[in-house]
């Protein structure tokens, strides 16, 4: 261990506090007892009673919920069947650049560009079928679209980790191709398409700008109802789900971290 | 190309493997043709288009959209939109200049922590990398509000009028963007620092270098793997960044996100706004290239 120089230890200590204050700021106001304004009023948990007996936040809750298990359960599907072709398949040097393009292109540019893109392909989709009115469908599909990315980088840097000798072995020993597949290759891959998973569940809980440019009015999420609610002004009850929504994060944070270290 | 051959100790042929592969690849490679390399095509096309009265697309080849892009107009030329591109550009500049700087002594000093405690101040870091960006965004209202200190020294001063908040102004978007990816920034550079050799620094340092040189000769060369990843995932979406901008900018410092979203929203002008999508798509291969002739190894965090 070596020690820091206390301007280090002096800017740290800034820079964490620089990120929490805004947040330290939402929760200390969600328990406070006033309607308007920034004064101490006193502790009163009413504002997070008042939540559960809210409709629209309720329904912008399972939303949520229903997007992101749907998107990701499809997403981790299509990304992991799609890692290991890329990786246990002897493709030549350019078509494994142009899968790798491909599949990068959503990680890399900047997440407006794809909605634009999937406003207008949705625009043009209608046309050929009513389904396509913005909704949950079309979100549905958006989250899917980056999340397979994601899914698909992370269980492939598993496959590489792995290696092949397992594999290997196994044909060694006579074992048939869906044998591999469903007692070696997936078991053993099985912590990677968890991560993947978790990863892309994440993604999607969180997404503001994607659900955004796809949402139609009865397919509001829980980002969305925040984001209309604080442009026409902040009440304590939307810091109340701000805070929920922030201490849910801090503890699929620390399961994450206790699934992945063990 | 039917010579037998051994894969994963497989007797088989390339053929046969060919095939295989490419159910694999299928049901994927289909989505993402479908929903991410023809939707971007498309836009392509649409750029091209013009808008109908109601804002319905009319296929009449132009390149109208990129010349208003341009500031080229029936009045004659403004700056008005060249300005917005150039504004984010710069933004995403200094958002990363500041996430760096910030970043640097952040990740020395989680290093510096016992054992015990670094996997707490590293979860410090990585809480606000995954908070909901509306949430982070929308809190910096508080602290800017008018009762609170920030904003009465601001109107003691006379930078602002009593009793009005310190948003949405350029200043609030600068703060919103950096503590919004400043994480962005800290976390690969932690991974860089924690597998930093210090015997180099040490020797830096016995051979009398200066601080300056002990840095940039000894501990910035071994760090860029991190910082590299963390510029990238920094710069390239802060340039499309529109939440921060619209909450703590409003109409006085927009940038291209805001742009883009006001095209497909209120304005509907998708054609415009197509334009303007493919202006940042250049931006970001540009930056891309940039990065990767810079830093020729990357590692994925």
């Amino acid at each position: 261990m070596r020690r820091s120089h206390p301007l280090i230890t002096a800017t740290a200590m800034f820079t964490v506090g620089f990120l929490y204050l805004p947040l330290v700021a939402v929760a200390v106001f969600s328990v406070n007892a006033t309607r308007y304004g920034l004064v101490w009023r006193g502790f009163t948990l009413d504002w997070y009673i008042k939540l559960i007996h809210n409709e629209f936040i309720l329904e912008a809750a399972a939303n949520t919920l229903v997007l992101a298990v749907v998107s990701t359960v499809i997403a981790t599907i299509l990304g992991t069947v799609l890692a290991i072709g890329m990786d246990r398949f002897p493709w030549n040097r350019k078509t494994n650049t142009v899968l790798d393009l491909v599949l990068h292109i959503p990680v890399v540019i900047p997440d407006i560009i794809l909605a634009a893109a999937l406003v207008v392909a949705f625009g043009l989709l209608r046309l050929a079928s009513s389904q396509f009115e913005p909704g949950l469908l079309n979100m549905i599909i958006g989250h899917i679209t980056f999340q397979i990315s994601f899914v698909a980088l992370v269980v492939r840097s598993r496959l590489v980790s792995i290696g092949r000798d397992v594999e290997e072995a196994a044909r060694d020993l006579f074992a048939g191709t869906s044998y591999l597949l469903w007692r070696i290759t997936l078991p053993l891959l099985l912590p990677g398409i968890v991560a993947g998973a978790m990863l892309a569940f994440t993604l999607s809980l969180d997404d503001f700008v994607i659900s955004f440019f796809t949402a139609g009015p009865e397919s509001v999420t829980l980002p969305l109802y925040i984001f209309a609610a604080v442009r026409r002004g902040v009440t304590p009850q939307i810091h109340a789900l701000s805070t929920l929504v922030v201490l849910i994060t801090v503890v699929m944070i620390i399961g994450m971290e206790r699934l992945t270290r063990k | 190309m039917n010579k037998l051959l051994v894969w994963y100790g497989e007797l088989t042929t390339r053929q046969n493997l060919t095939k295989r592969g490419l159910v694999f690849l299928g049901a994927g490679m289909l989505w993402l043709m479908v929903f991410l390399v023809l939707p971007g095509l498309v836009l392509i096309v649409v750029s091209f288009a013009t808008r109908g009265t109601y804002g319905q697309l009319e296929w009449n080849f132009t390149i109208e959209n990129y010349q208003r892009l341009a500031g080229f107009s029936l009045f004659g030329w403004t700056a008005d939109y060249i300005i917005i591109v150039l504004r984010s550009v710069w933004v995403a500049f200094v958002t990363t200049a500041i996430s760096v700087i910030l970043s640097y002594p952040l990740a020395f000093f989680i290093c510096a922590r016992p054992e015990r405690t670094r996997y707490l101040w590293l979860t410090l870091v990585i809480i606000p990398f995954w908070t909901n960006m509306v949430i982070r965004t929308y809190a910096w209202f508080l602290i800017l509000a008018p009762e609170m200190p920030f904003a009465k020294l601001a109107s003691y001063i006379g930078l602002i009028p009593a009793g009005s908040p310190l948003y949405p102004n350029a200043f609030a978007v600068y703060l919103g963007m950096v503590s919004m990816f400043l994480p962005f920034v800290a976390l690969p550079l932690y991974s860089s620092v924690e597998r930093l050799d210090w015997s180099l620094v040490e020797a830096a340092q016995d051979l009398y270098a200066s601080k300056v040189r002990v840095f940039t000769q000894a501990i910035l060369p071994q760090t860029l793997p991190g910082l590299s990843v963390g510029v990238i995932l920094t710069f390239v979406p802060a340039m499309g960044m529109f939440v921060v901008p619209d909450l703590l900018g409003g109409a006085k410092y927009m940038l291209v996100g805001n742009l883009i979203q006001q095209q497909f929203g209120s304005s509907r002008d998708w054609p415009f706004g197509a334009a303007i999508s493919m202006g940042l798509m250049v931006l970001t291969m540009i930056s891309l290239q940039l990065y990767r002739r810079r830093s020729k190894d990357i590692e994925y965090i």
